[in-house]
């Protein structure tokens, strides 16, 4: 429960149509039909004491306090369980019911320790507070009966503890990790006086807990309790801000004593993740305060050189001096700079509009290049628009979800969490995965099908579903007549429709059978409402742009497009790569995906710039950095990206930053990149600064300041602080003010501000005249492109293929408790999940090598090589071999290829032809002494 | 033809010897080159008879018992399988008194037929309800529920019909059917005799049930103490499929219905049919609350018509001789016959199947004969061990739902449990609540702390602690959980206890009067 209380009215509301008006001791209230008595007495301003109730949870009815009379009714029903009736008259404080509340309060408080003032829920606890609302004065049992107050304690986990002792059964938790989570680590053991929360007869630590904080949040008592509020105790005040993990965007509440932050709890008002968190966000923060913290400017002449600690004044005296110098001798386009999907949308507007207006090119990237550009490129081409269409809630509506190349529980834990209840609920589920992720088949969640293709073959899978689904009659076909363009259309039923794409045929090239590709076909042509879920298995290969292209095609042709249930919806991977994207982190475009080629729109820009912008596009990262070794590009200006470490081919992009004259980091910690840094300006985490992110359903949430910046300075104040320094004016006193510049210049922000955005909590773009409260759904009435466009998909093999040399297929993908390359969790208790990455093999693949599991074993692609530990799993496929990249030491990135997407050159991650062979000297560390640490993306 | 010679394969019977004497029946009959068949029938329900031992004679079926193995040889000698004089001869079956003024319905063939015999279950009167209900509509069918005032025998009472026509109200995609079996109640054994003894009329019933309400699947939870049950049940079923009983077609009616045994895990809180119903999904059984009943809301949240074995085994008779007949039975609003079954210190106990109506004097006194002790009666505990104890003074009340329950006390499942004066009321009442703490699911708290408090608090009256705060606090504890508990374990718990200290307060140490208050 959140230390600052808010009302909880006990249970959900109810979902009728109907409206039922009933009096609760003497107050009228109308509530929707399958309300609970208890919901609607809280509506009327009553509180009826609950304990075993929160309105996160599905009624329950076990704490017996909640009892309340209704007339015309016998005994005593609990108002939790009981829904209301037209007409009925409740009476929640009677004598009788006094007496009965203070009777149950007696039996909870005789197995209890009275150790009030010492425990850390003091003042915040349920149990307590019920007891003083019933008048408990005394407990005549005394405290030599049967108890449980010598039970054991268990601090396995290291973010909370659980103290049986304190433990009042009330299933809180038990609940929330079946409904909310859907993990079912925890149950009740044991019956009567000897029930207990359990997580499975062992400890918390080795149980199956995600440690995702819902049942520490569903306790109402000190018996699961955060570690640092034991430590530090409860918290003074409270900062509704948004978590900078995942592209989930979820809505947190800091809670904060002074500057410190005590704990953090996600907003049940937040509508991405409606109070709930994953292990990242609800407890991995302690980095922001972490030792490694880099918390004053630092500048050297040569990467060789240590480091000089310097001011501020100076720091940015000598960035913007070298940039200037190296503009003169080499050009204007001799620098650029990368934007940040991590740092806030005001900051990455700020670092495009520095480069564009201030180093006067557009040679701007962003990350995005590396994960989510074929979404931008295959969404825009399509539909109109670079963004997924839906929101979050959408998948509460939907009958069939497929996901594709994407592992919701793993990489976007709160948005797979309420799949998986979707799920649970009987929806169907579809994955196509190489591997067998989780949600293949979990307690209560089981995918109808698995088409578990070879890795780089998704768009001769996708050809094949569509093939059935034209063939065998089960198109839409008045929408995409009425919606799309009919002659795109034609032209691609009659490509789809091609023999060589049915399932029967490319069965040989993907490895699904093709009874499994026809009844998947089936099953989502056959939705009533069919939803798509992508993550980076669609777009980090060779062919990432066509395949996010064919999954639109599909959509298109089904009819899942335009209102909640349906849609194509990429699980985006950063906090804020959304928002880096929108706001014109490309050479090509301008902030709304403008192209720069574009008159009108530069002139509008011009105009409040007060600059004149080039017209031609600028350099891709890729480009920036071919263009560092032959000698035309000098220095680049990096807010908080680590390219040396999440960028393939790592040998490439180590000489292309050694070639440079001047390599400006902006970071919180040191990492790989700024090992070929001349310059080091210490950036804030998002607990340090104002500002907003863009989640992955566009929704603009906002950012505060929970504590001061440790450096001093906000990113987004450096970088007006740098501008400054290259004589270019900018200055905001605040980041609202650069949100009101952004809405000036996007049409799809026109309505955004600080000022709505703390009215409504968050608001999903396009805002603006016609859309004033936002766009949950897109292309809705039409698209936004005007027709949708049907293209041809034409499979085309990846290059790298399996040879005798390589003859196996290396994925690449994401675990629970790390956040891409590791820099803030791996600066948390989270290592205890995922001390090391590991090579998953298929036990066939490994006996063939004589591995065994744990082995260390060396990793070899044909531009390089690394060594893990090998876990011998038939989550893989035979041929297929799987890492994570969360560790440095991994040197995942040193065997991924150059190979990349035709459209938008993000590298192909996902699929690199590799050897696997035992390491012959098994003793030795996994991580070369002295060799520079590389990760991947 | 050869002699036939039952000896009941009954729990009961076999507890006392009835296989050594089944197989030294055969033997002496291999001695003596006697052609003979052994029919391991129900028991009567005669239990101070047991091993009742039955032989066909000409004349009708002729009773010997109780039967120890040394007494065969002298039967064979003394002719008993012509009926002939013995010192163990109880005469004609039909014509013991006990049973002779008894009105079987359900258990008309208990004890009669060979259990596993379709054609003896069909030659004594078997399947002639679902013959008359594959005629009928459905409605018809829960009409004739309803009509018969049948209500449950489990112990709530709940009329039948009306669970029936809520279960055929509710459209869903599946209704089941389920059979409480779970039979836990202290002194009550009727359950496990109908299905030991009579299995087809469960099946019957639970087929008719299914065509009444448009079940197609059905379950019986079975009490995991019941391995003889399980055993005759799972060889009924077998070949109640294989005679298309059971099946896609019942007896060639195009609808369809099977029934699937489940055993539960020993937890006698799983007999409340929500708890049940999640012991049955595989989960923990612990109770829902309701509403939803599991008529609306039930097994895998489809309606659900959850009926007790006794309640199922009453319906082909209704069905076969029409609803006025049983109807015709009983007094009030409490129609038809319960079977009673007679424990505790009792001299005759055993199965008594007789109309609603009957004074528990007539039951205790005519029936059992009073206490085997021989020592007077003190108390009686109706409705297992959630009933209240009524004292000696009180056995005079008809059995009938709404007459006890203006005593505060229930006829339950129909459990008698007799108590001579011996018996110490404080230790009884203790008992009631360790049974409440041992048997409590856990969820809810008054049952599941109070039930534990409650044993403290009887022993530290019974230890002459603290007395009148003691016994103030039981009232209170007794108050919450009867006001506040989920299900009705922890909500009847009080009713022995509270029963005890108003009849019997001179067990607790208190003088009558210092009691006080009622039950």
């Amino acid at each position: 429960m959140y230390s600052v209380k808010e009302q909880d009215a006990g249970t959900p509301e109810g979902t009728g149509t109907a409206l039922v008006t009933l009096d609760v001791d003497g107050r009228m209230v109308i509530v929707p039909e399958g309300t609970s008595v208890m919901h609607a007495a809280s509506k009327a301003g009553v509180q009826v004491p609950k304990l075993c109730a929160t309105e996160t949870l599905g009624a329950f009815g076990s704490c017996r306090l909640c009892i309340v009379e209704i007339e015309g009714r016998r005994g005593f029903p609990s108002s939790c369980t009981t829904l209301v009736q037209e007409g009925m008259k409740v009476h929640t404080q009677t004598p009788k019911l006094a007496e009965l509340r203070r009777g149950v309060m007696e039996l909870y408080i005789s197995d209890h320790p009275l150790d009030c003032l010492t425990c850390p829920s003091n003042g915040n606890c349920e149990l307590q507070e019920m007891a003083g609302v019933v008048g408990l004065r005394d407990v005549r049992y005394g405290l030599k009966g049967s108890n449980h107050l010598e039970a054991a304690k268990d601090e396995s986990n290291p973010y909370f503890t659980f103290d049986p002792s304190k433990c009042i059964v009330c299933s809180r938790c038990v609940r929330a990790c079946e409904e909310i989570q859907g993990t079912f680590a925890l149950t009740v053991e044991g019956r009567g006086f000897d029930s207990r929360i359990s997580a499975g007869g062992t400890d918390f630590m080795s149980s199956e807990c995600v440690s995702c904080g819902a049942c520490v949040q569903a306790c109402p008592t000190a018996t699961l309790m955060e570690k640092t509020i034991i430590e530090n105790g409860q918290p003074d005040h409270v900062v509704k801000t948004t978590c900078a993990y995942c592209g989930v965007g979820c809505s947190f509440r800091a809670e904060v004593k002074g500057n410190e932050v005590v704990r953090m709890v996600p907003d049940k008002t937040g509508l991405a993740n409606e109070g709930h968190s994953c292990v990242k966000g609800r407890f991995a923060w302690g980095y922001a305060t972490h030792k490694d913290r880099v918390t004053t400017p630092m500048i050297r002449k040569s990467p060789d050189d240590a480091w000089q600690i310097v001011g501020w004044a100076e720091a940015l005296r000598y960035a913007a001096s070298e940039i200037q110098r190296i503009q003169e001798k080499h050009g204007r386009a001799a620098v650029g700079g990368i934007t940040s999907s991590r740092c806030t949308n005001e900051e990455t507007w700020l670092v495009q509009k520095l480069i564009r207006a201030g180093f006067g090119n557009n040679n701007v990237d962003t990350c995005a290049r590396v994960c989510h550009s074929p979404t931008g490129y295959g969404l825009k081409a399509t539909l109109g628009e670079s963004a997924g269409t839906q929101d979050f809630e959408s998948v509460d509506h939907s009958d069939v979800i497929v996901v594709i190349g994407a592992n919701p529980t793993q990489g976007h834990p709160v948005f797979g969490s309420r799949l998986k209840r979707r799920v649970r609920e009987g929806a169907k589920l579809i994955v196509i995965d190489p591997r067998a992720i989780d949600i293949v088949r979990q307690p209560h969640v089981e995918a109808s099908y698995h088409l578990q293709l070879r890795p780089g073959t998704n768009v001769a899978v996708a050809n094949a579903l569509a093939h059935v689904i034209v063939t065998e009659g089960l198109a839409d076909d008045a929408f995409a007549r009425a919606r799309c363009d009919v002659a795109e259309y034609d032209t691609w039923r009659a490509f789809v429709s091609e023999p060589r794409n049915s399932p029967e045929a490319t069965e040989a090239i993907t490895g699904v059978p093709a009874a499994s590709v026809r009844g998947a076909a089936r099953v989502y042509a056959g939705a009533r409402n069919g939803a798509i879920y992508y993550g980076l298995g669609v777009t980090e290969h060779s062919q990432g742009s066509t395949m996010v292209i064919a999954i639109a095609n599909l959509a298109m042709c089904t009819g899942n497009i335009g209102r909640t249930g349906v849609g194509v919806n990429p699980l985006r991977g950063q906090n804020n790569v959304q928002g880096a994207c929108d706001m014109g982190s490309f050479p090509h475009e301008l902030p709304g995906y403008r192209h720069v080629s574009d008159v009108g729109v530069r002139a509008s820009f011009e105009s409040v710039w007060h600059t004149i912008l080039d017209p031609e596009p600028g350099l891709r990262l890729p480009n920036m950095l071919d263009a560092a070794l032959e000698g035309s590009f000098r220095a680049i200006y990096i807010q908080g990206e680590d390219i040396a470490q999440s960028d393939p081919d790592l040998h490439h992009v180590e000489a292309a930053l050694r070639a440079m004259e001047c390599v400006i980091v902006q970071d919180i910690f040191l990492n790989e990149t700024s090992k070929f840094a001349h310059v080091f300006l210490p950036g804030a985490t998002f607990l340090e600064k104002d500002g907003t992110f863009t989640n992955a359903e566009r929704r603009i949430g906002r950012v505060r300041k929970v504590m001061p910046s440790l450096s001093g300075m906000a990113d987004w104040e450096i970088t007006c602080a740098l501008a400054r320094e290259l004589g270019y004016p900018m200055h905001y006193d605040h980041p609202s003010q650069i949100m009101d510049e952004i809405a000036s210049l996007m049409p799809t922000f026109t309505g955004v501000s600080y000022a709505k955005l703390d009215e409504m909590g968050s608001i999903q773009w396009p805002c603006n005249d016609e859309t004033p409260e936002g766009t949950p759904i897109m292309h809705v009435e039409a698209f936004v492109r005007g027709k949708g466009r049907f293209m041809i998909t034409e499979f085309v093999a990846t290059e790298e293929r399996v040879t005798p040399m390589y003859p196996l297929l290396l994925t690449t993908g994401r675990i629970l408790s790390q956040y891409n390359v590791g820099a803030q969790t791996r600066r948390t208790e989270n290592v205890r999940w995922h001390p090391e990455d590991v090579l998953e093999i298929h036990p066939h693949d490994a006996e063939e090598r004589g591995i065994n599991q744990g082995d260390q074993v060396a990793l070899k692609s044909r531009v390089g090589e690394t060594r893990l530990r090998a876990e011998l799993t038939e989550r893989v496929q035979p041929g297929v071999v799987y890492t994570t990249f969360h560790h440095p030491v991994t040197r995942a990135n040193v065997v991924t290829t150059d190979l990349s997407d035709w459209a938008t050159n993000c590298p192909e991650y996902k699929v690199t032809a590799v050897q696997v062979r035992r390491a012959p000297n098994q003793d030795a560390a996994l991580a070369p002494a002295g060799a520079p640490e590389i990760g991947g993306k | 033809m050869s002699a036939i010679v039952y000896v009941p394969g009954d729990a009961a019977a076999r507890s006392l010897g009835a296989d050594a004497v089944a197989r030294t029946i055969r033997d002496e009959a291999a001695r003596l080159g006697l052609d003979l068949r052994v029919v391991r029938n129900g028991s009567r329900g005669l239990m101070w008879l047991e091993p009742l031992v039955e032989v066909s004679t000409s004349g009708g079926r002729v009773a010997y018992g109780p039967v120890a193995p040394g007494d065969v040889a002298g039967l064979f000698a003394a002719g008993f399988l012509t009926g002939a004089a013995h010192p163990l001869r109880q005469g004609h079956t039909d014509a013991i008194p006990w049973l002779l003024r008894q009105d079987r319905l359900a258990f008309a063939r208990v004890g009669v037929v060979d259990p596993l015999s379709l054609d003896d279950w069909r030659a004594h009167g078997g399947g002639r309800g679902l013959d008359a209900a594959l005629a009928m509509a459905p409605a018809a069918i829960v009409d004739a529920i309803s009509r018969s005032g049948l209500r449950g025998r489990g112990g709530a009472g709940f009329p039948t019909g009306i669970k029936w026509k809520t279960v055929l109200d509710t459209p869903a995609p599946q209704k089941y059917v389920v059979c409480n079996a779970d039979e836990g109640d202290s002194g009550t054994y009727s359950d496990r005799m109908l299905m030991e003894g009579d299995p087809f009329t469960l099946i019957e019933g639970m087929i008719i049930a299914g065509l009444g309400v448009g079940a197609t699947k059905a379950y019986i939870y079975l009490r995991s103490e019941y391995p003889d049950c399980e055993r005759v049940l799972l060889a009924a079923l077998d070949r109640a499929r294989a005679a298309g009983l059971l099946g896609a077609s019942v007896l060639g009616s195009g609808r369809a219905f099977d029934i699937v045994l489940r055993r539960g895990a020993g937890a006698y809180v799983c007999g409340e049919e929500t708890a049940l119903l999640e012991s049955l999904e595989g989960k923990r059984g612990e109770v829902r609350f309701r509403p939803p009943v599991p008529a609306q809301v039930g097994l895998f949240g489809m309606p659900t018509a959850l009926n007790n074995v006794v309640t199922l085994g009453s319906v082909p008779a209704i069905l076969a001789d029409g609803p006025d007949a049983y109807a015709a039975r009983g007094v009030g609003r409490s129609r038809g016959t319960l079977a009673f079954q007679l424990g505790g210190n009792i001299r005759h106990g055993g199965l008594v199947e007789v109309p609603f109506g009957v004074s528990l004097a007539t039951l205790v006194n005519d029936y059992g004969g009073g206490t085997a002790s021989g020592r007077p009666i003190r108390a009686v505990q109706v409705g297992g061990p959630l009933g209240a104890f009524l004292p000696a003074s009180a056995l005079d009340i008809p059995l009938d739902y709404e007459t006890f329950a203006a005593r505060g006390a229930i006829v339950g499942h129909g459990g008698i449990v007799v108590f001579d004066d011996t018996v110490d009321m404080a230790k009884m009442a203790r008992y009631a609540m360790e049974f409440c703490a041992i048997e409590s699911c856990g969820k809810c708290t008054p049952c599941r702390i109070g039930s534990t408090r409650g044993v403290e608090v009887i022993d530290r009256i019974r230890n002459g602690e603290r007395r009148p705060q003691n016994v103030a606090l039981l009232r209170d504890l007794c108050d919450t959980m009867t006001g506040a508990s989920l299900c009705a374990l922890g909500g009847m718990t009080a009713w022995p206890v509270l029963s005890a200290l108003e009849h019997f307060p001179e067990d607790f140490g208190l003088r009558p009067a210092a009691a006080g208050g009622g039950s």
